[in-house]
């Protein structure tokens, strides 16, 4: 008998209730279960970052959690960032700066920059370099992320 | 790339969780920050039966100051609170450094205190640190606790005195005596990639700048975490001056680590780093020491 656990989490403000498999990962809750598909699966080991999100509003690696970890706990996704009509500011940013080609690794980015830049409203390039170290983009070569970063920074401080 | 079928326990007290360990015995495998074994469960490279997650048990996660100018840290502290507290930045600058240099900010946010010293993987930082800083261990079972030093602890790559019904409680890293620093030096090919090679020297001196105590740890370049005692044997006694520390770092290179040879450099480059990072990491804590 496969053994089912009951988890209730809140996963961009909206709460839900399910059973799952103790071996589910988050990350695969989050997509197939919850169809909440903007949250990437790179390597599937804890390296690349494509499947960050934020867990009780730190950024953390949804592929090497379980979903039963979850339980009682909140998740923002990238789903909870913009629409299409009104972006993020640090959406906003990644396109005005050509932040992506692919765009597969950008909502592990997304996820890990919007934590950032709530504690750190004006890194430098350096800085902004080491908030970013847990994240692969093979296409952009990352020159064109650390700028859109430092204009986020100067979008967001505009809009508080 | 998923994880074959486990039995989940999810103890609230530590009480709880022991009891899990002991009926589960050999099947049962504790379940920390999960940010190693994870992955490793990821390839199936760990199959464990049973997992004991003690991500609910909220009185194992604490910073303490102890009354001797020491700190206790809870075995399911976050590595990113440690790096962060204002206790721990004062009392031991060195612990601090080193939690900068663990993985990711994303993995720090998760990965445990006490999950990556049981975990006794030979190129993390923590087991490193805890060697260098003569940490002594609260090892609990059902009905019973021991404490064992950091140098007991480790006794293989990924191997530790733990047993099937052990639990690591608790991480207490005894005060610094004054006039003690300590430096972290290491290579690695990217930020927060293992390291090729890489130290954690702790250095303290008397007021006529003699070494007192020198605790001179190599890893990432052998079985496990490598407590120099050539390093102890030639300058405690002695002043760390220019050609002694090189005189160490030397001897510590060719004699006293094993780093292997992969595609990305070769035993003797390693050894090479090893001299290097030892003799910045001895000549930045003496330094450090002496302000």
């Amino acid at each position: 008998m496969t053994q089912l656990v009951k988890i209730n989490v809140t996963v961009n403000g909206v709460s839900y209730e399910r059973e799952v498999e103790p071996r589910l990962l988050l990350s695969d809750f989050i997509r197939h279960d919850l169809k909440l598909t903007g949250t990437h699966v790179g390597c599937e080991h804890g390296l690349c970052g494509a499947c960050t999100i934020l867990f009780d509003g730190q950024s953390v690696r949804s592929c090497i959690m379980f979903a039963v970890m979850a339980d009682g706990h909140k998740i923002e996704t990238v789903e909870s960032l913009g629409t299409p009509e009104h972006l993020h500011p640090l959406q906003e940013a990644f396109m005005e700066k050509h932040a992506l080609q692919c765009g597969f690794c950008t909502p592990g980015f997304l996820m890990t920059l919007v934590d950032y830049l709530g504690d750190n409203k004006n890194p430098t390039d350096e800085e902004i370099r080491e908030a970013i170290d847990g994240n692969f983009c093979r296409c952009t070569g990352y020159e064109n992320i650390v700028e859109a970063v430092k204009l986020a920074a100067k979008k967001m401080a505009a809009h508080s | 790339m998923k994880p074959a079928p486990f039995e989940y326990y999810a103890p609230k007290t530590t009480e709880e969780a022991l009891q899990n360990l002991t009926d589960l015995g050999y099947s049962g495998k504790v379940l920390a920050g999960g940010q190693s074994l994870i992955p490793a469960m990821n390839f199936r490279m760990a199959r464990p039966s049973a997992l004991v997650d003690l991500n609910n048990v909220a009185e194992l996660a604490y910073i303490k100051p102890t009354a001797d100018g020491g700190i206790a840290i809870g075995t399911m502290t976050r590595d990113s609170v440690v790096e962060q507290d204002p206790i721990v930045k004062q009392r031991m600058p060195i612990v601090a450094e080193t939690m900068g240099y663990i993985a990711h900010p994303q993995i720090r946010a998760r990965g445990t205190f006490g999950g990556a010293i049981a975990h006794a993987d030979p190129a993390a930082q923590l087991p490193a640190l805890s060697l260098a800083l003569n940490a002594r261990l609260l090892v609990k079972r059902k009905g019973a606790e021991r404490w064992v030093t950091a140098e007991e602890f480790i006794v293989g790559p990924f191997m530790t005195v733990l047993e099937p019904e052990d639990m690591l409680a608790e991480v207490v890293l005894p005060p610094l005596a004054p006039r003690t620093a300590g430096s972290y030096k290491q290579v690695s090919r990217q930020r927060g990639g293992y390291a090729q090679a890489a130290t954690i020297s702790v250095v303290g001196l008397d007021d006529r700048n003699r070494v007192k105590d020198v605790r001179c740890v190599l890893f990432s370049v052998g079985e496990t975490p490598i407590l120099s005692k050539y390093a102890a044997k030639v300058l405690v006694g002695n002043e760390a001056t220019e050609a002694a520390i090189a005189d160490v770092a030397a001897y510590v290179a060719k004699n006293e680590c094993d780093p292997g040879s992969d595609l990305h450099g070769t035993t003797e480059y390693r050894r090479q780093l090893v001299e290097v990072l030892v003799r910045r990491a001895l000549t930045e804590a003496v330094l450090r020491a002496k302000k």
